[in-house]
């Protein structure tokens, strides 16, 4: 049960977008995130979602894999919807029935948020389906490595999260383990109420973590004993480099954020209430 | 001049009560004496708790001794100038193969240690490969390391370790977690490093079948090195060794109990095909 949990799911293909350099779609996702939220009219809505396709279809891969992450988000989305739905009370009114009144604004909104987070969602699955997770460090180490003079760990704290992804799943199956054993021994995980199942939870944690420490400990002699000494003067096997197609993905993403701007500003496209 | 050299080692560890007061010290290693020659093969062999895993931090100056001194490749390990060299020179195996494999992907991990060294990128992927290829895991370059057997595992910490061109290899059990099949595969592929590279292996054991092949053994207990010669004068001394808490390998256990019932075959057997020799020549 405990090994379905997938972090930084990465769906293995060879394609355009996966070639990409990590920063270019680390920067590309967040700007078309700050597209969406700077959005307000169904031209630009229109044009995010042409867009959108279009890097679906150059990524390869299948939309059933994207909509899998919308799973998560299933029940804030409805909270939203609802939420805004019911609780605007501004512009004219469409519905009343009862306490409820659901009006222009209302609907407008609730469908526009609900657009904006399943975009958002897209958005960013799009960028961990296609890069390796080691790759999404680098590019974030290297984003962030002008900070480094504000006195920030950069090297460290990416060194932190490409071995938390490498310990995740042994410490996945250890747990698997541990909780074996204590079944085996007559441990009771899923009965009794709330209290009484987070304690049961006591002897899985305990040795969970007695191991993890003692593998952190080893693992650190094991980097000393590579010459590990931190970040400065190290050399990368694999350094990140701009290539060609990485500009073009810069200004095709530019290109996109001005245009759905500029559609919003200047033909916003009225239907009905939208 | 010798790879590896110790003169009058001691080395105490700490005792600390609850509350982390020192309660007093405990030496784990005493008036360790060694001289490890250059392309030698030596065993170290002892019973659990008899030293072995802190002499041999010592010789990548993990520990630094508290008492006496050791040097590798003829450089002061006390010295914080020559760390990283040292480190260098001797590349260090761990036990457990899951604890000391630091990238996700087996090509970015052996690539570790030169990333570390500051070595330029392209003679990082010359090194990455002749690693690889050198313990036979080329194959597996792009795999994840969690999906590999514990052998592979080992041989990719090798890899590891030969990626940063060492002179010498220590080893602190890297067989005592595996199978049979594991133990056999990382045991051929030290035997292979060692005839190709031509570096100095030093092998710590619990198995001692492992140590057959070695130049000279080093029996440890109690922080003491009680016995050294080589592995024929070791086994030889049946008796002595199980005082030691430790076996010998079976074919010399089997030799030893012939001569007792007072079959004509001499001491220190080490292989299946001495006994059968010995055996044919009897009558
Ligand atoms: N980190 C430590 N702190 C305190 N004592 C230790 C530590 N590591 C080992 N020892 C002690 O040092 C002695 C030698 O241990 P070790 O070198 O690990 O032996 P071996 O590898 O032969 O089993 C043992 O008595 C052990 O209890
Ligand atoms: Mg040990």
């Amino acid at each position: 049960m405990i090994r379905e949990i997938t972090i930084g799911q990465y769906y293995p293909a060879d394609s355009v977008i996966h070639r990409l350099d990590p920063r270019v779609k680390i920067v590309c996702t967040l700007l078309f995130l700050i597209s969406l939220f700077v959005q307000n009219s169904l031209s630009g809505y229109v044009i995010a979602t042409l867009f959108l396709v279009f890097v679906i279809r150059a990524s390869k891969v299948p939309f059933r894999f994207i909509v899998k992450g919308l799973k998560a988000i299933i029940l804030l989305l409805m909270f939203t919807v609802v939420m805004n739905l019911f609780l605007t009370k501004e512009g004219a009114v469409l519905l009343h029935f009862w306490i409820f009144t659901i009006t222009e604004n209302g609907l407008r909104i609730s469908v526009f948020m609900a657009i904006r987070l399943i975009y958002l969602i897209i958005g960013s699955s799009l960028m961990t389906l296609t890069t390796t997770p080691n790759a999404l460090t680098d590019g974030i180490e290297s984003l962030l490595r002008p900070l480094n003079r504000f006195r920030v760990p950069v090297h460290e704290v990416a060194m932190i999260m490409s071995i938390a992804l490498r310990f995740i799943p042994i410490l996945l199956e250890e747990t698997d383990k541990i909780m074996k054993a204590q079944i085996a021994r007559g441990a009771d995980l899923e009965s009794g109420n709330m209290i009484q199942r987070t304690k049961a939870m006591v002897p899985i944690l305990v040795p969970l973590f007695v191991s993890a420490f003692r593998r952190a400990n080893d693992l650190a002699l094991a980097m000393e004993a590579r010459c590990y000494c931190g970040g400065e003067g190290r050399t990368k096997m694999k350094p990140l480099v701009y290539k060609r197609q990485d500009y073009a993905a810069y200004v095709i993403v530019v290109a996109y954020v001005v245009l759905a701007f500029v559609a919003g500003r200047f033909a916003p496209l009225h239907i009905w209430i939208f | 001049m010798e790879m590896i050299r110790a003169r009058e080692l001691v080395y105490e560890y700490e005792q600390r009560d609850d509350e982390g007061n020192v309660i007093g010290m405990n030496r784990a290693l005493d008036e360790i004496e060694l001289d490890v020659r250059p392309g030698q093969f030596v065993a170290i062999l002892g019973h659990n708790g008899s030293g072995k895993s802190t002499l041999a931090k010592h010789m990548n100056a993990i520990l630094v001794p508290t008492g006496g001194t050791m040097w590798v490749n003829g450089r002061d390990t006390k010295d914080p100038r020559e760390l990283m060299s040292v480190r260098q020179s001797a590349g260090m195996v761990f036990q457990n193969p899951d604890n000391q494999i630091i990238g996700t992907i087996v090509e970015e991990d052996v690539g570790f240690g030169p990333e570390n060294l500051g070595v330029p990128t392209e003679e990082i992927w010359r090194r990455v490969e002749d690693g690889l290829k050198s313990v036979g895991m080329l194959e597996y370059r792009t795999h994840s390391p969690n999906k590999l057997s514990g052998g592979q595992k080992q041989r990719v910490a090798i890899a590891g370790v030969i990626a940063m061109e060492p002179e010498c290899i220590v080893l602190d059990e890297p067989t005592a977690m595996l199978d049979p099949v594991g133990r056999k595969e990382v045991l051929r592929t030290v035997q292979e490093l060692r005839k190709r590279k031509n570096v100095t292996v030093i092998l710590i054991t619990h198995y001692m079948e492992e140590a057959i092949d070695a130049d000279a053994v080093y029996v440890m207990e109690g922080g003491h090195v009680v016995m050294q010669g080589t592995p024929r004068e070791i086994f030889s001394r049946v008796d002595e060794l199980k005082r030691y808490r430790l076996d010998v390998p079976q074919v010399t256990m089997l030799a030893e109990e012939l001569r007792k019932g007072g079959l004509d075959i001499p001491k220190g057997i080490l292989r299946r095909e001495e006994l059968v020799q010995a055996i044919c020549r009897l009558s």
